[in-house]
């Protein structure tokens, strides 16, 4: 190994060209970017609603109960649609955004025959696995930000904005709900890191990205009606989407941290979970495709 | 898979083999034995030709080399050292092309260049769009390379693969059928691109079921049927595993086979005025004089030495059906 490799100093920083391109290549999908666009368009579709809804002077939802959370005071502050986009978003549209990414990393360049020449490279089996979920997790960032900032974008154009009131009463400036507002979007973005850590792993096991992204969407539908089950209670405080609406408590005037933590404890915990499982199948499978 | 650290002194046992293989063995979790016991040497510098029959082990002995997958049992060494351990180190000094080339449809001939060349970890970042540049250049995609790769045709791909290969100075290619797809022009601006790496040190692994194309190209080859290696050696001595016939031209025939057969030569044929049989071990010249002197008219005088193909088929057998 003498001549080439005396030739070749490396670097360190360069393994992280790895992760660049992932990125670019992720962002440069024609899917990415409709997941994306169906993302954003959900504000649009709930300001625009509301707005309908309430051009005759009476308030949403009927003074609550009904549709996503804070869908009541919209009409009284824009920043509401923030919260209400994430809500609505969060059970299905976003996850499911997620499912796809996560679904296809390792399986759509399995299918496509590409994996064996990024490994060829050599990528790394490691690297390359965490490099994907690196990635996932910047596409579950900004996805949650698309939908935050289009339901910022739309509440400023279709409704006033101003100081607010939290679900406690007090009143807070309208930076400081920007602040809650940007908080909640990470809270929200890091409450996706268990299912992109299922969808890891679940493209891990097969060779077609058709497969692992229907499943992984599968998987989720299935554990968001179990979690809906009464009888099932027991199983709850387990189950990954239990405790994504406790976002709202981050809302509250002190901010309730019980569910917050659970949550970011349970995500903590699927992520290192299917991430170990992950990682041990994709470092031991043989890769023929 | 493992990481071993790029100081570590070379496997004791691999000599100057670049690819060294002991009873390499795989079995396809289905229970395929594809790959069956396999001592594979390839030397140093070599253009070794790697052949056989259609589901004969070749793309599989290839990917337990490139570390893809793991052998069932036996060893490889690439470079001198253990693969798949090894992987890490070895592989940047490898260029590779399996089973046909592999791109991101949706991506540039280009920017799908840019992201291999990314996935190495030992690619300078900064000489990393002149490398590409360059690559594109040797296999004559640069007028395509801002195409969308899935806008490519059969050989636009397999060049680009090629150029995937060819990123970096190698010290190992393995190609896995290149020709594959490429016009008449494409193949023979392969065979003297493989010629130029060659000669540059760099050592040619290369599959193919194009006969001439190996006997063209390699200096040595290995025979595959089954999984099983058959032979191995320089491509010259395999030809003349299927030892050449000697050919006399004259208008003597009767005189000419009585010389031989007193010369020694086995096998002798009649065929007009073509006298032919079993080439001597003795030297030639020597049976030429005793012709000449035997008054036998000459007019040709030569061996006839045994293409690859009938070598290949002599060692693999005549039958058209793929072993199960
Ligand atoms: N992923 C796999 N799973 C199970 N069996 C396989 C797999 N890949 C190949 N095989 C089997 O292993 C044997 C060898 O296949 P391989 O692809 O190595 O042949 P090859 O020599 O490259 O053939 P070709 O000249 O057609 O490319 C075949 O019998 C094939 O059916
Ligand atoms: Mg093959």
């Amino acid at each position: 190994m003498s001549r080439a490799e005396a030739e070749r100093r490396v670097s360190p920083l360069w393994t992280l060209g790895l992760f660049r391109s992932e990125l670019l290549t992720t962002f440069r999908r024609w899917r990415t970017l409709a997941l994306l666009g169906v993302l954003a368009a959900v504000p649009v579709l709930i300001g625009v609603a509301v707005r309908i809804e309430t051009g005759d002077g009476s308030s949403a939802g009927g003074g609550g109960g009904e549709g996503p959370a804070f869908i009541s005071q919209i009409t009284n502050n824009g920043l509401f649609l923030v919260f209400t986009g994430l809500a609505a978003t969060l059970p299905f549209f976003l996850p499911m955004a997620i499912g796809v990414v996560a679904g296809d990393s390792l399986a759509g360049e399995a299918s496509a025959g590409t994996l064996r020449y990024l490994l060829v490279a050599p990528a790394g089996r490691t690297r390359l696995l965490l490099t994907k979920y690196a990635t996932v997790m910047a596409f579950c960032l900004v996805a949650t930000l698309v939908v935050a900032v289009s339901a910022l974008l739309v509440g400023a154009l279709l409704f006033p904005l101003g100081d607010l009131t939290t679900i406690s009463g007090t009143r807070i400036s309208f930076g400081e709900g920007l602040v809650r507002a940007l908080l909640i979007a990470l809270v929200v973005a890091a409450s996706l890191t268990g299912v992109a850590a299922l969808g890891l792993f679940v493209s891990t096991l097969t060779n077609s990205g058709i497969a692992a992204m229907a499943t992984t969407v599968g998987l989720l539908i299935t554990v968001q009606i179990l979690d809906q089950i009464p009888q099932l209670h027991a199983l709850h405080p387990y189950l990954f989407p239990h405790y994504w609406l406790s976002f709202a408590d981050l809302m509250r005037e002190p901010v309730h941290w019980d569910d917050l933590t659970k949550n970011l404890g349970l995500q903590a915990l699927y992520a290192a979970v299917f991430g170990s499982a992950a990682w041990a199948r994709f470092t031991s499978k043989d890769v023929t495709a | 898979m493992g990481e071993a650290s790029a100081g570590e002194p070379d496997g004791a046992h691999a000599g100057d083999a670049v690819v060294a293989t002991r009873a390499l063995t795989k079995r396809y979790r289905g229970g395929q034995l594809a790959v069956d016991g396999l001592h594979l040497t390839v030397p140093e510098g070599s253009v070794f030709g790697f052949l056989g029959p259609n589901g004969s082990g070749k793309t599989t002995t290839i990917r337990m080399l490139m570390g893809l997958i793991e052998p069932t049992s036996g060893t490889a060494h690439v470079l001198g050292r253990p693969m798949p351990r090894s992987a890490r180190a070895v592989l940047p000094h490898v260029g590779a092309l399996i089973e046909g080339p592999a791109l991101y449809g949706f991506l540039s001939g280009r920017d799908n260049l840019l992201r291999y060349d990314a996935a190495d970890p030992t690619a300078d970042p900064r000489t990393r769009s002149a490398r590409v540049a360059a690559a594109l250049d040797r296999v004559g995609l640069t007028a395509a390379a801002g195409k969308k790769a899935k806008a490519y045709s059969l050989g636009m791909k397999q060049r680009l693969g090629l150029a995937a290969a060819l990123l970096q100075p190698r010290r190992l290619l393995v190609l896995d059928e290149p020709t594959n797809g490429l016009d008449p022009q494409g193949m023979r601006e392969i065979r003297t691109l493989i010629r130029a790496l060659a000669s540059d040190g760099t050592t040619v692994f290369l599959s193919s079921h194009l006969l001439d194309e190996i006997e063209q190209v390699c200096t040595h080859a290995a025979v595959m049927a089954r999984g099983r290696l058959i032979t191995q050696g320089p491509v010259a001595e395999l030809s003349a595993g299927a030892r050449g016939r000697l050919v006399v031209t004259t208008p003597d025939p009767a005189d000419a086979a009585r010389v031989l057969k007193e010369q020694g030569v086995a096998d002798v044929v009649v065929a007009d005025d073509r006298v032919t049989g079993e080439a001597p071990e003795r030297d030639l010249a020597e049976v030429n004089a005793a012709l000449v002197t035997a008054g036998v008219r000459v007019r040709g005088f030569g061996v006839e030495r045994a293409s690859l193909e009938e070598a290949f088929v002599a060692l693999t057998g005549e039958g058209f059906d793929v072993a199960g």
